[in-house]
């Protein structure tokens, strides 16, 4: 589904959409040490559109947003973005990972700046005051709450303007409330700047809250893609989506009945 | 002994106990002062066997006055830092070199790893036939004996340095020097201190025994010059001068770990 950009901003559409690029992952396998983690893998992601990829622990999500990243390199298939190979030097692409990965030895304000010019302090005070943490700039990274790192990280992903923002469990550490919160800002943000979004998460419910489609891979392919039709904002109370969280959730713990159903 | 005047708010239960745990540690050097001062003055303990409490203070106020104390504990310092810098600046620059280049470690790691087994105050005798026994050779000596820990530890150190911030300082665009100064030399920098806190014990050790051997100036020629007169508080003077100097160097290394480990939480209360 393509994305819809939110008419509430100031900003077109076609400059908001415009931000985001398109992933096309073709045939792509994985192995580690000769254990397979993805064979054969297909994907594509439109510009601007926020997928979620579910499955479970070990079925090799992770490894595929590492290597769209370009920090694992497929033994065999591509990855591009855009069309350009993601191999290559991407600065557009930021990865938000489980643990926040702030630098202990720097304060919040240069943690977000990390790797800009000092010019650009104004821009990245201002993203933190997005992610509400403006006076928390002279603080250290070990004065912070786990949820509040996480908000100095996604801050940091920001301030870069990325096309292709990689979530890899971001939440997984979080308390429920903190997570409910985070996604907010993470939905909120992703509809203001429209870049492309891929989120691995085991939380079904946080894939349908956030995302245009999820995919749930299993033994190295993809096992389901289902577009989430429910308009945003999303309730998790409502009909449509326990319905829907129901039936990927049944998809992911009844492996081999459906399996067998398909063959 | 003046008590800190620590906020109450911030310490509130370190008050009259806290004051009795401040002065417990010193309640041993002090008795053994008093039974030291009592033994000499009642005659048990002959001056020439070991000189009293009183002797000692009041030869270190002559000597200080002369000057002369000034001028051996200038040149001692002065070879000790200066065989620090050498040296631990050789032990960072290899360190950080065989720990980010895998051909360097192969080339000289073996190497370094068996110099590091002979005791530098083996070389002594070579020492002197190399150098004699001018300044080189304390110099040579006192660097020799800092390289190691700090070579050690600074290739631990970075070797050591999170994977995980590796890996998003890369996915930032980071490589090369900006990689270096926001990541890794920041991260290897605990360990590298607990190197430099090891060397400068080691400065010390290595400079007594050098200066002891052979020197025209230096705390050591002093201490030694004055057994030939059988200046026992002189030899105390300077014995007490060596713990001095060598807690003072401590005390440094103390202070840039709080200042340059702030960051982390285990040395914030780290006193």
């Amino acid at each position: 589904m393509p994305v819809t950009c939110n008419s509430s901003e100031i900003a077109t559409a076609d400059e908001r959409c415009s931000r985001g690029v398109s992933v096309a992952i073709k045939k792509v396998s994985i192995a580690f040490s000769g254990r397979t983690v993805l064979e054969n893998f297909d994907a594509e992601v439109t510009a601007g559109e926020f997928v979620a990829i579910v499955g479970r622990s070990g079925c090799g999500k992770s490894t595929l947003l590492r290597s769209v990243a370009g920090l694992e390199t497929p033994q065999a298939g591509s990855i591009t973005l855009d069309a350009v190979p993601a191999s290559n030097g991407k600065p557009d692409v930021r990865v938000m990972f489980q643990d926040s990965r702030l630098l202990p030895w720097r304060r919040v304000l240069p943690n977000v700046m990390l790797g800009l010019e000092r010019a650009l302090i104004p821009q990245a005070r201002k993203v933190l005051a997005q992610v509400g943490l403006a006076e928390r700039a002279n603080d250290w990274p070990a004065t912070l709450s786990g949820g509040q790192r996480q908000r100095v990280a996604l801050a940091r992903a920001l301030v870069h303007d990325p096309n292709l923002l990689l979530l890899d469990e971001p939440l997984g550490s979080l308390d429920a409330l903190t997570r409910i919160e985070m996604q907010q800002l993470i939905e909120d943000v992703w509809r203001s700047r429209g870049f492309t979004a891929m989120l691995v998460t085991h939380d079904v419910a946080e894939a349908i809250s956030l995302a245009d489609r999820v995919i749930l891979i299993e033994g190295g392919r993809v096992a389901l893609d289902e577009v989430v039709s429910i308009p945003r904002p999303r309730t998790r109370g409502s009909a449509r989506f326990a319905a829907l969280e129901e039936r990927i959730l049944g998809r992911v713990l009844q492996r081999r009945p459906v399996v067998e159903e398909q063959w | 002994m003046s008590v800190s005047q620590k906020s109450p708010a911030m310490k509130p239960q370190l008050r009259p106990s806290n004051l009795a745990k401040r002065a417990l540690p010193w309640a041993p050097p002090i008795v053994l002062l008093i039974v030291w001062q009592w033994t000499s003055s009642v005659g048990i303990l002959p001056s020439r066997f070991l000189p009293s409490p009183r002797a000692v203070v009041s030869s270190f106020i002559e000597l200080s006055a002369s000057g002369e104390l000034w001028r051996h504990v200038r040149v001692s310092t002065l070879r000790a830092l200066s065989g620090f810098v050498v040296g631990g600046g050789a032990g960072l620059l290899l360190g950080l070199l065989t720990a980010s280049l895998h051909w360097a470690e192969i080339l000289l790691d073996t190497t370094i790893q068996m110099v590091r087994n002979i005791p530098p105050l083996a070389l002594i005798p070579l020492v002197i036939l190399w150098f004699g026994i001018d300044e080189s050779a304390k110099l040579f000596l006192v660097s020799l004996g800092v390289f190691f820990p700090i070579y050690i530890n600074t290739f631990h150190g970075i070797r050591s340095v999170d994977r995980g911030l590796l890996e998003m300082g890369r996915t930032y665009g980071l490589s090369g020097w900006p990689l270096y100064r926001e990541i890794i030399l920041p991260g290897a920098l605990p360990s590298i201190l607990v190197g430099v806190r090891f060397s400068l014990g080691f400065m010390w050790v290595i400079l007594i025994v050098a200066e002891t051997i052979s020197a025209r100036a230096g705390i050591g020629y002093m201490t030694m010059n004055a057994r030939e007169f059988m200046q026992t508080d002189v030899m105390v003077v300077g014995i007490l001068l060596y713990a001095i100097l060598g807690k003072l160097a401590d005390l440094l290394a103390k202070g840039l770990e709080r200042y340059w480990l702030r960051w982390n939480p285990a040395y914030q209360t780290a006193r």
